[in-house]
């Protein structure tokens, strides 16, 4: 198994921490991983991604072109990298965040209202793990004992009490995940 | 027992020469290897270990407080990103002048001058070919992993104190900045005052009535003298070419066609191997660990076997070099990369050996 991931969206949205949280998770559960950031001029309201690939073998290039998954927060993002996922792949985005629909008709496309969800809650902070609940119901490819201990590890010690709080989120994600176009 | 860890390759680097017993980093912030002093600061290492983590004034106050703590025979480090690493060139040329132990970091990014934050494997001939003036080399390490980030902390002192001679950690702002799974090696105690003594008896940390004075410098106005100088460096210099070539093959065995490349670059040649394996196209990857003393045997070894090279590097073309004098003209080398600050995909490797290589 090996699934190669890009989380794009805007800086202050958590995509950073969502691919750290599931690259640890991946730790945990003794998978390879790897964590490779945007970095540099990207700031709150400026674009930020990471590729996370996670793998039961060694992984070769961190740095990838092609996506098994792509999870999209914003339009810019779609704009960039709806592209770049591998045909019969899977596009995950939060229509809150974009203005134009995804034109692919040859990869699985599914749809989370996660900024909604995580404004009725009140719980803006957790929007990023609403969407990581709607990613691992479709691909379980940590399980969530494992996802436990990658929240233990990521967050620091004095934000712990919010683990369950992270953990709801991401219950609350899975029953979001709502299919745009499946491949038969 | 070691210790299993996600982290960032300029944190494990900093972690790995706490680890490895390190008395000093002196260093000047700058884009993408910033995280290294970071880390430091907030494991305040002076609690820690007794090691002092400076700030320096600039980058040239930094590299000459690293001379200064070397000729104390103490371990200490510096690190920065291009530009940065440019400035510290004048003092690399002294330490390596008189001869002391240091680790340096260059996590890389692209250039010339101030350029662009992005990865680059541009600053090789600086690395390997001098950098500062005179007949000098330093032992340089090309890490493409965050575990080899931390392992060359620890090798990097070793074979500073080894030959008394200055090492570079080569990185690149692709590995500074990734997160991958590192194992950490149990903390080293930091050399005792005896120890520094006993093993470093040239250090000038005060005068013994058994010994004459210790004096540390790259002068000397007798040019008999300094040629003799240079002389017993270049000897040493052979010695470390003799004994230090490291290198690693992937894929070579049944390989037509090799891959020649270190770093981040190696990294995306390993997929690139993938792609083209897929396609029937039997290519291999020869990486450079050590780019001085440069793997030269090795790839001359190798042209009896692959038919051609590409040399993959995110620059417009520097070990193809060191690549081509290894191989003494007996097969094809071909340069492929993109650069200034832009990471080549691997399918874009697997184009250029068809087209530069293979149909070439």
């Amino acid at each position: 198994m090996t699934e190669e991931i890009i989380i794009a969206g805007f800086g202050g949205q958590g995509v950073l921490s969502m691919g750290k949280i599931l690259a640890y998770s991946g730790v945990m559960q003794n998978k390879e991983v790897s964590w490779m950031p945007s970095y540099g001029p990207e700031m709150r309201g400026g674009t930020a991604n990471v590729t996370v690939i996670i793998s039961d073998e060694r992984i070769s290039s961190p740095i990838l072109h092609e996506y098994d998954t792509a999870i999209i927060l914003n339009q810019q993002s779609l704009d960039k990298f709806e592209h770049s996922v591998k045909t019969g792949g899977l596009l995950i985005y939060d229509p809150n965040g974009i203005t134009r629909l995804p034109e692919r008709t040859d990869i699985n496309i599914y749809s989370i209202e996660a900024a909604e969800m995580a404004g009725k809650l009140g719980l803006s902070r957790v929007f990023n793990m609403i969407v990581l609940g709607g990613f691992l119901k479709l691909k379980p490819i940590v399980d969530m004992e494992y996802i436990h201990k990658g929240l233990e590890k990521s967050l620091p010690a004095r934000h712990h009490v919010m683990i369950p709080e992270n953990e709801k989120a991401i219950e609350t994600g899975k029953t979001l995940i709502t299919p745009v176009l499946v491949l038969s | 027992m070691k210790e299993l860890r996600l982290m960032k390759g300029n944190e494990a680097f900093a972690e790995a020469v706490i680890r490895a017993g390190a008395d000093g980093y002196f260093g000047y912030p700058i884009t993408p290897q910033s995280e290294v002093m970071e880390y430091l600061m907030a494991q305040k290492t002076h609690e820690r270990t007794g090691m002092v983590t400076l700030q320096a004034e600039s980058e040239i106050a930094a590299i000459n407080m690293v001379y200064g703590g070397a000729g104390c025979g103490k371990r200490v480090l510096t690190s920065s990103s291009s530009p940065g690493m440019s400035l510290k060139q004048e003092g690399i040329s002294y330490i390596a002048g008189a001869e002391l132990p240091c680790l340096l970091l260059n996590v890389v990014r692209g250039g010339p001058g101030l350029g662009t934050i992005q990865p680059s494997q541009s600053d090789y001939f600086q690395s390997t070919k001098g950098g500062g003036h005179g007949d000098y080399r330093l032992i340089v390490l090309a890490p493409s992993s965050v575990q080899e980030m931390a392992d060359f902390a620890g090798l990097g002192f070793e074979l500073a104190f080894k030959y008394r001679n200055p090492v570079l950690v080569l990185s690149d702002g692709a590995i500074g900045q990734m997160m991958e799974k590192v194992e950490l090696d149990v903390q080293q105690p930091r050399f005792t005052d005896e120890e520094i003594r006993k093993n470093t008896p040239w250090a000038t940390i005060g005068k013994t009535p058994d010994r004459d004075h210790n004096i540390i410098t790259s002068l000397d106005l007798e040019s008999i003298k300094m040629e003799q100088h240079n002389q017993k460096l270049q000897e040493k210099y052979r010695l470390i070419e003799e004994n230090e070539v490291r290198y690693e093959k992937i894929g070579c065995e049944d390989a037509e066609y090799a891959f020649v490349a270190y770093g981040t670059s190696a990294r995306i040649c390993q997929k690139a191997i993938e792609l083209a394996r897929a396609e029937g196209i039997k290519v291999g990857l020869m990486r450079p660990i050590t780019l001085f003393p440069f793997p030269k045997k090795i790839l001359n070894d190798m042209t009896s076997r692959v038919k051609g090279i590409l040399c993959v590097e995110m620059s417009a073309g520097q070990m193809i070099e060191d690549v081509k004098l290894a191989v003494e003209g007996r097969i094809k080398v071909e340069h492929f990369g993109r650069y200034g600050g832009i990471v080549h995909s691997p399918s874009e490797i697997v184009e250029a050996l068809k087209k530069q290589i293979i149909g070439g």
